[in-house]
């Protein structure tokens, strides 16, 4: 038998449910790995031994007393700190908020509550998901765990990589331009982003209002589906959320780890196929070979223009950053979080000031100054009235290709994971890591990520793109995928050990 | 030392353009996007959320009472509904607005295109409602530790967010030329017939004194045949009589600086009701950038027609309407009528007939005694410490004989004075009128005696000469005589 932590959701829930092994023991083993090797990758910013084990004591007691508490009950968890958790510290990362704990929990944290799953921690991510390396927290950086000189993704690098080091069997992520599907892909992780507005935002710490989207992280795509549906469905409390029934995504990877897709319609987007060349080569090599799996299982491709994909880039810049900047704005050292200043000496304004100052990074910096002109009163018309114009393109070419296609697929990023320090001086570079993954963003549909192979030993993803609502066909694509891969490409991480070697970078907080 | 012309000169060369943008907090149960109490009074911070605190994460749901009630008012207004419509952001920093942003309306409003009519002096002016907005309201800022209240000296600031998110309706109108030397007036006229529409549709307190309702008074003035001036807003406008004062006093104001040949600013002023003044605020041309964009977090309104119409046939009578009933029910002429509305005296009157007062006795005092002690005092007539139900009271003791409208005056001064309704007001003065006939037959007799001359003129068929007796007897009994009674027993012994 295996190591507890080698073994995914799903069997994990059924050996729980089963009495074959305690809900203690499972988060048990996990908080042990956390202990072992986060030293190493720190993944978390916030781990909560008490908390976890108390609802995995609940779980055993009520499994003993014959009770079906659902399908992932006792199965541990980890959450990116964006997500509000009651009584648990949360920052998004940044300064501004450190020491925060809040009053109230996220529907997604109730929802996970409410399945009964063990919360083991809260997650790194780049200062208020805004990000591709999770080089942008103020508290310190995680690293790959396939290679610990390089940046796990971001904005959710710290849930992708605590599932890809095995710390944790599945993690929320959020994801506003790729930050859940980006780093699954260069962690070698399943990924996914569900419709905008199929999951809640209430509760989560506000990036881009319009694209912020809360999914799961996990190993594969059925323990992605399960969680999926344990956070997904409407909430009254979110205005922007679809009244409608969420998408049969498990039933959905079930039928697609039968690996026939036969009657498939799979689009390629001709806009990305003629800007390959400008994607390294073996991301490219080893999504072209995900696409010829594909077709074996029997899926047609068809080829679909999307002419406005080309300005998805800077549309995504123009909008994110503008609704960032109003966002942001409330965090001011008035009400909670850091203030700086007040010694009598420093007037309100220069208090706020201060304090923004202080608690903000320069990434965050940098979107609230961007934001905050493309806003303003001369420039709003040609900047952000003009991305909603091309985001409504954007819209029209993603509706026009699904007239014609079951679901888009694409490389999820251009490149591997990076070196650290190796995109943070040019911030363009950076952004580009999101290429393929933001048209998805600017529409509001589903898109995951699904490990396709491996490009200088690093891992490589495969995006799924589907409709609207359309979530479990993507789900499908990518179970049927992983149908063709002996073993799981996330099993075959080389092990993170406790006394591995840290890389060169400043060491802070932990 | 502002300088100020003289008004009636200022306007016999300057043309005003007024323009109204009022604030009315509606009364909804709930809070504009959070179901937190909106009660009035309750302690600091206690009605309040995550949602209206604007914790990390929060998000806001748009309150459905609150959005028919703005449509209600839009159709009140003779608006146009909005097909489709959306909240906005407006964007900049102040800490009693917990967002930093306030949530409102800006290219889509949800209602456009109204109008109302008011009559002043005979005349009717229409004015133009431009659009009718949704938002909320902020929280409120206490500066303590300093000597005057203010921002300025103070050692801390307290920010209590009970009020804010409360639902708030802004509307504007568009500028209203032509009014003339009658600007004050009109401005006063519109504001209180706003009020009493919002008031009749039940969807407001609409009070001015506990902010409620809130004015902010557009004015610019220019030579007559030139274009319209540089405007100035005063805000903090908080009764009718401070919206005519806030007018009269920038036409003043305004007037003075054009003659001496400088420039008006665009800005925000102050009314200050102490003086009457206003003060100069921030300047406009140096405003903040308020950044408006679509709200994301809110989904768009779309009011079906069918929901609008349900609306407008449920609308009940308007102010106008029921206006044109009661002068009839009352048996009012127009210029009676209108010196009624003038005074703002409708809702009075009509709470003191339903108060058992025959119209013609409710209007008597409330045009007449009431009015002139609400003058004396620079006073609204609602403000004045006596109730409808009181001056129904007194009228009564009028109607039973035992006051008369001399006494009846010395009962409202211990009234207004506090010292309780009408009735403990006579008992405790003394101020019944003297009833006992044997006591006042005394006095007749006393009068008679006194003067023989004038009950010989009586008795040889001359009775105006009673008075004179009449007077005797008043003075004797210190007015607490009924006039009528002494007036019937002189005739009696004297016939």
């Amino acid at each position: 038998m295996s190591r507890i932590i080698d073994r995914t959701a799903a069997e994990l829930a059924a050996d729980i449910r089963e009495g074959r092994l305690t809900s203690v023991e499972v988060t048990t083993a996990f908080l042990d790995r956390i202990a072992a090797v986060d030293g190493t990758v720190k993944a978390f910013l916030h781990v909560d031994r008490e908390g976890a084990l108390a609802t995995a004591a609940e779980v055993d007691a009520a499994v003993a007393a014959g009770q079906d508490l659902g399908p992932l009950a006792g199965v541990p968890i980890a959450v990116k700190d964006v997500v509000v958790t009651k009584g648990l510290p949360t920052t998004a990362a940044s300064k501004i908020l450190e020491g925060w704990i809040p009053p109230y929990d996220a529907t997604i944290t109730e929802r996970i509550k409410a399945a009964k799953m063990p919360i083991l921690g809260k997650t790194n991510m780049d200062e208020f998901a805004m990000g591709s390396s999770t080089e942008y927290s103020a508290f310190f950086k995680t690293v790959n765990p396939w290679d610990t000189g390089r940046i796990p993704g971001g904005s959710g690098g710290g849930s992708a990589a605590a599932v890809a080091a095995k710390m944790a069997p599945l993690a929320i992520g959020t994801d506003t331009g790729g930050s859940i599907r980006q780093p699954g892909a260069v962690t070698g992780t399943f990924g996914a982003k569900p419709t905008y507005g199929s999951n809640s935002r209430y509760g989560l710490i506000a990036f881009s209002s319009s694209l912020d989207t809360p999914g799961p992280v996990s190993r594969n795509a059925l323990d992605g589906a399960l969680l999926h549906e344990v956070i997904s469905g409407y909430d009254p409390r979110d205005s922007t959320a679809i009244d409608a029934p969420v998408p049969p995504v498990v039933e959905a990877a079930k039928t697609g780890a039968n690996g026939d897709l036969s009657g498939l319609k799979l689009g390629v987007v001709k806009e990305f196929e003629s800007s390959y060349d400008k994607a390294e080569p073996g991301v490219v090599e080893a999504y072209r070979a995900g696409v010829e799996q594909l077709v074996k299982l029997g899926a047609e491709i068809v080829e679909v223009s999307c002419p406005s994909f080309t300005y998805a880039l800077p549309t995504y810049y123009l909008i994110a950053p503008s609704e960032a900047s109003s966002n942001l704005a409330r965090y001011d050292g008035v009400r909670y979080g850091l203030r700086a200043g007040d010694d009598g000496q420093h007037s309100l304004e220069e208090v706020m000031s201060l304090t923004r100052e202080a608690g903000f990074g320069p990434e965050v910096k940098r979107r609230i100054i961007l934001g905050t002109y493309a806003l303003s009163a001369g420039y709003v018309d040609a900047f952000y009235g003009k991305a909603q114009l091309v985001r409504t393109l954007i819209k029209q070419d993603f509706e026009k290709a699904f007239e014609q296609v079951d679901a888009i697929i694409s490389p999820t990023t251009p490149f591997i994971a990076f070196k650290f320090g190796e995109r943070t001086g040019d911030p363009y570079q950076m952004y580009l890591a999101d290429l393929y993954t933001i048209p998805t963003n600017l529409y509001g549909g589903p898109g995951v990520s699904v490990p396709v192979g491996l490009s200088e030993g690093m891992p490589v993803g495969l995006q799924v793109m589907g409709p609207v609502m359309g979530d479990d066909i993507t789900y499908r694509v990518a179970a049927a995928l992983e149908s063709t891969q002996d073993t799981l490409l996330a099993d075959t991480a080389p092990e993170i050990s406790a006394n591995l070697r840290l890389t060169a970078f400043d060491e802070k907080g932990k | 030392m502002t300088k100020l012309n003289d008004y009636d000169k200022a306007v016999e060369t300057y043309e005003p353009v007024l323009g109204l943008e009022t604030h009315i907090e509606l009364d909804t149960h709930t809070k504009m996007f959070c179901g937190c109490s909106t009660v009035f009074g309750a302690e600091p911070n206690t009605q309040t959320c995550p949602v209206c605190l604007a914790l990390p994460g929060a998000l806001p749901v748009a309150n459905k009472a609150a959005i028919e009630a703005t449509i209600k008012i839009g159709l009140a207004l003779n608006c146009h509904i909005a097909e489709w419509t959306r909240f906005a952001r407006k964007n900049y920093f102040y800490p009693d607005m917990p967002k930093n942003f306030q949530t409102s309306q800006y290219e889509e409003p949800l209602c456009e295109n109204g109008y109302v009519d008011v009559v002043v002096d005979g005349k009717e002016y229409r004015i133009e409602i431009e659009r009718v907005h949704l938002e909320e309201d902020t929280g409120k800022t206490l500066h303590v530790g300093g000597a005057t209240g203010r921002i300025h000296g103070a050692t801390e600031s307290l920010v209590d967010y009970n009020r804010a998110g409360i639902p708030l309706v802004e509307i504007v109108t568009r500028p209203v030329p032509g009014t003339g030397a009658l600007a004050p007036e009109v401005a006063r006229a519109y504001t209180a017939e706003l009020r009493d529409i919002v008031r009749s549709l039940g969807v407001s307190d609409v009070r001015m004194e506990q902010g409620s309702l809130r004015c902010d008074v557009n004015l610019s003035l220019n030579l007559p045949g030139e274009e319209w001036g540089t405007r100035t807003e005063t805000k903090n406008v908080n009764s009718l009589r401070s919206v005519e004062r806030a007018v009269r006093y920038e036409v003043r104001r305004q007037s003075a600086l054009l003659d001496a040949g400088e420039r008006i600013f665009q800005e925000t002023r102050h009314f200050q009701e102490t003086t009457g003044e206003t003060r100069a605020g921030r300047s406009k041309e140096e405003a903040t950038d308020y950044r408006y964009f679509p709200e994301p977090d809110l989904a768009v309104m779309e009011p079906s027609r069918e929901w609008v119409e349900e609306l407008r046939a449920g609308l009940p009578e308007l102010p106008r309407k029921r206006r044109e009933r009661l002068q009839a029910e009352w048996a009012l002429g127009d210029k009676e009528m209108q010196s009624v509305v003038n005074a703002d005296a409708v809702e009075l009157i009509q709470a003191t007939v339903d108060a058992g007062t025959s119209p013609s006795g409710a209007v008597k005092w409330w045009l007449g005694e009431l009015s002139r002690r609400a003058n004396e005092s620079g006073e609204e007539l609602a403000a004045l410490a006596i109730t409808p139900k009181q001056v129904a009271e007194l009228q009564g003791m009028v109607d039973d004989g035992r006051l008369n409208d001399k006494l009846a005056r010395q009962v409202i001064d211990g009234v207004l004075a506090g010292e309780g309704d009408p009735a403990d007001v006579a008992a405790k003065r003394g101020l019944e009128v003297v009833s006992d006939t044997g006591a006042l037959e005394a006095a007749v007799d006393e009068a008679i005696a006194a003067n023989p001359a004038v009950a010989d003129k009586i008795r040889g068929g001359t009775h105006a000469a009673a008075g004179v007796l009449i007077g005797a007897v008043m003075k004797a009994t210190k007015g607490q005589a009924d006039a009528g009674t002494v007036r019937q027993i002189i005739l009696d012994k004297l016939s």
